[in-house]
């Protein structure tokens, strides 16, 4: 009896194993005693936590992802994965599911907040120069995160089975199939095709159908959800191992004295170093280092996090409120779309694949991701690291890379809008020729030849590679508004949208 | 005292010369047998798991219809049957069908008086379907036609034949 009484205290000391969290030791005992928590640090380094170090964007992204994860089991009550049902499900939760509207919403949105989160994180992680030694590993853990975050999207984008969705994901699995503009081209397609064996193994057949229903939303709803949880784990984890977030070497002299409300920065002596457990290298900072300018993880990172999340979840509730997610009419495969658009970020590809499907689909993309993860491997240097634009050049070659790129991207679209391209001069031209010589690749190779220009002219792998990233940036950036906001039916060139025209 | 000594040097050196033959440690080889025979079996298991998704099977609908051309059909107008992306054409060489599934990234072309068009990426085919602006790879394919009973052809989607071949209506 005496048990029972006591079960409610028990059962809270049960749940909160290390008392409420009054000394350091508690605080960190917070964190480390909670499975959830424990992927954080006892404690941070105050450089992590200024704003400026990562802008949240990181946790942005994943509060997006976590927000995603929600909405879209609640989704799952009510879509059906099959040709016949599939658009009707999605008309149904958006007209007559109570709430099912604003969820859709919030599902859309916050996919779209999360590829912007991935790739501004991206963004700010190589300005930082903080993939550097030894955060290469984590890099490139980093890349895999933003493939099967894009991967995640092009698989959700089947799904309604209205328009939108049949004619992209044709035109993706025929991408998928464009190795052939090569095979073709040595004439051996008729032997070894691996073009055609990734369109049948992505649509388990030779058209958009029932097959590539259910494999997108397999992918969609387990595989590479439980692959990004896993691979995110992996990212956390080796946020940790190498020792925090990456800080410049002279981080002590940039900081200011700690304000007056901070947790003290440190008052218990260490009872024991990790290099007690053998398992730490002489690099990591935790080893030889008194664990200065560190505060507990617990308040300063949870407050932190908390305020990224709170952020990102109402940026999402207030875009689903206002715009709803798209839903045209349920797919037609004898009527193609007018114009046939892919999601936002991946018109900028499609701009390109309407000069080479085989290029602008599967060569720069992969030239790209190959470049991407060449960066940590090549930039061996030390200057800079852990400081916005750090080393040779700074934002000024960054600032002056991005007007170059943008210049070249401009001109070749000009070029290629105004006057057509090789086929219309010469007609009759191989294709193969096309395939090599068309305005994605002639871009790809000037931005790669600004780039070592670069590295010559401030002896310096790094400078090349904030050339070469800000070149892409222009390039991605103009491209995709090119392919949002200028192209219209049959992907011509039009100044705005109003000029489209009646279909 | 110095005898002593030079035996104990004898016998590392008999030891040594017991050991030194042997590169590998017995228990280092069978463990990375082992490892190799497990990581082969891993792959092979892979290569298997990786047969699976592959279709032997596909579960499109037949590739083969039959199409009555109407009578008003005039030469190098282009019947479009129901559902199929193909155009039918009738002139005095015969009766000939041309896909209509463009040869870029697979949209279906519409037929104009000039050709085809494509509303995705902008290719544009003259009237036997062969490339003449934007970056489909190559020609629209003919595809086989046979003349059955009347005025019936079955047209084959999945079989395509020379450019120019022509059935006998
Ligand atoms: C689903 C996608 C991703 C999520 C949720 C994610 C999350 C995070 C978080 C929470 C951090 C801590 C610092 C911060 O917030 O900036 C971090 C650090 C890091 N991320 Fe990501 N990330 C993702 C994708 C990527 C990508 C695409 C890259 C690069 C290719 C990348 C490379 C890194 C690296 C190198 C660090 C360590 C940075 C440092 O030490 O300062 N991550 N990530
Ligand atoms: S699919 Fe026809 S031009 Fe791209």
């Amino acid at each position: 009896m005496d048990n029972l009484v006591r079960t409610p205290m028990t059962f809270w000391s049960s749940l909160n194993r290390s008392g409420m969290p009054v000394s350091d030791r508690g605080r960190s005992g917070f964190i480390f005693s909670n499975v959830f928590l424990h992927l954080h640090p006892a404690r941070v380094h105050r450089w992590s936590l200024r704003w400026p170090t990562t802008w949240g964007l990181g946790i942005a992204a994943l509060s997006a992802f976590l927000l995603t994860l929600i909405t879209g089991v609640l989704l799952m009550f009510y879509y059906k994965p099959h040709p016949a049902a599939a658009y009707l499900s999605i008309k149904d939760i958006h007209f007559v599911v109570p709430t099912g509207r604003f969820i859709r919403n919030i599902h859309r949105w916050a996919a779209n907040i999360m590829v912007v989160g991935v790739l501004l994180h991206m963004a700010r992680v190589f300005f930082t120069a903080s993939y550097r030694r030894p955060r290469e590993f984590n890099w490139l853990v980093g890349m895999a995160l933003l493939v099967v975050t894009l991967a995640l999207s092009f698989t959700g984008y089947l799904l309604p089975w209205d328009q939108l969705a049949f004619w992209a994901v044709t035109i993706g699995a025929n991408i998928a199939q464009s190795l052939r503009e090569l095979t073709d081209a040595v004439g051996m397609t008729a032997f070894f095709d691996p073009g055609g064996l990734q369109k049948l193994l992505l649509l388990g057949s030779d058209q958009v159908g029932a097959e590539a229903l259910i494999r997108f939303y397999l992918m969609h709803v387990m595989v590479l959800p439980l692959a990004l949880a896993a691979l995110l784990a992996v990212h956390f984890w080796r946020i940790r191992k190498d020792g925090g977030l990456a800080r410049p070497a002279d981080v002590g002299s940039r900081l200011p004295p700690p304000e007056g409300r901070v947790y003290p920065v440190f008052t218990e002596a260490p009872q024991k170093t990790y290099s007690l457990a053998a398992i730490v290298r002489g690099k990591t900072p935790a080893v030889g280092n008194g664990p200065e300018n560190t505060v507990p993880a617990m308040p300063h990172l949870m407050l932190a996090e908390a305020a990224v999340f709170m952020l990102t979840f109402a940026a999402c509730l207030a875009l689903s409120l206002f715009l709803d997610a798209p839903l045209k009419e349920m797919a037609n495969p004898a009527v193609p779309e007018n114009p046939a658009k892919a999601p936002w970020y991946f018109l900028g590809l499609q701009e390109l694949v309407s000069h080479s499907a085989f290029m602008g689909g599967i060569g720069i993309p992969t030239v790209c991701l190959v470049g991407l993860a060449l960066i940590p491997f090549l930039d061996r240097e030390e200057e800079g690291t852990g400081l916005w634009f750090g080393g040779p050049g700074g934002w000024r070659l960054a600032l002056a890379s991005f007007m170059f790129g943008s210049a070249a991207v401009l001109a070749v679209e000009t070029v290629a809008i105004n006057f057509g391209w090789i086929r219309e001069w010469f007609p009759g031209t191989p294709q193969i020729v096309i395939t090599f010589v068309n305005p994605g690749t002639l871009l790809t190779a000037a931005y790669a030849l600004y780039s070592v220009w670069t590295v010559r002219r401030y002896d310096s792998t790094r400078a090349g590679a904030i050339g070469l990233f800000s070149c892409f940036i222009a390039g991605f950036l103009i491209l995709t508004v090119i392919g949002v906001h200028f192209r219209g039916p049959n992907w011509g060139f039009f100044w705005s949208p109003s000029m489209w025209g009646g279909h | 005292m110095e005898g002593g000594m030079m035996d104990a040097d004898a016998l590392d050196r008999e030891e040594d010369s017991r050991l030194a033959p042997e590169p590998m440690d017995r228990r280092d080889f069978l463990g990375l047998s082992a490892c190799a025979a497990a990581a082969s079996a891993l792959g092979f298991g892979s290569l298997g798991i990786l047969r699976l998704p592959k279709p032997g099977v596909l579960s499109s609908p037949s590739k083969k219809f039959r199409v009555t051309l109407p009578e008003s059909l005039l030469p190098g107008q282009a019947f479009v049957p129901q559902g199929r992306p193909v155009a039918v054409y009738r002139d005095d060489g015969g009766v000939f069908a041309i896909s209509l599934v463009c040869t870029h990234l697979g949209c279906v072309v519409k037929p104009t008086a000039e050709g085809f068009e494509c509303p995705c990426h902008g290719s544009r085919f003259g009237p036997g379907g062969l490339v003449k602006r934007g970056p489909a790879p190559k020609a629209l394919p003919w595809l086989s036609v046979k003349p059955v009973a009347g005025r019936s052809v079955i047209v084959d989607e999945g079989t395509a034949v020379p450019n120019g071949t022509k059935a006998a209506a």
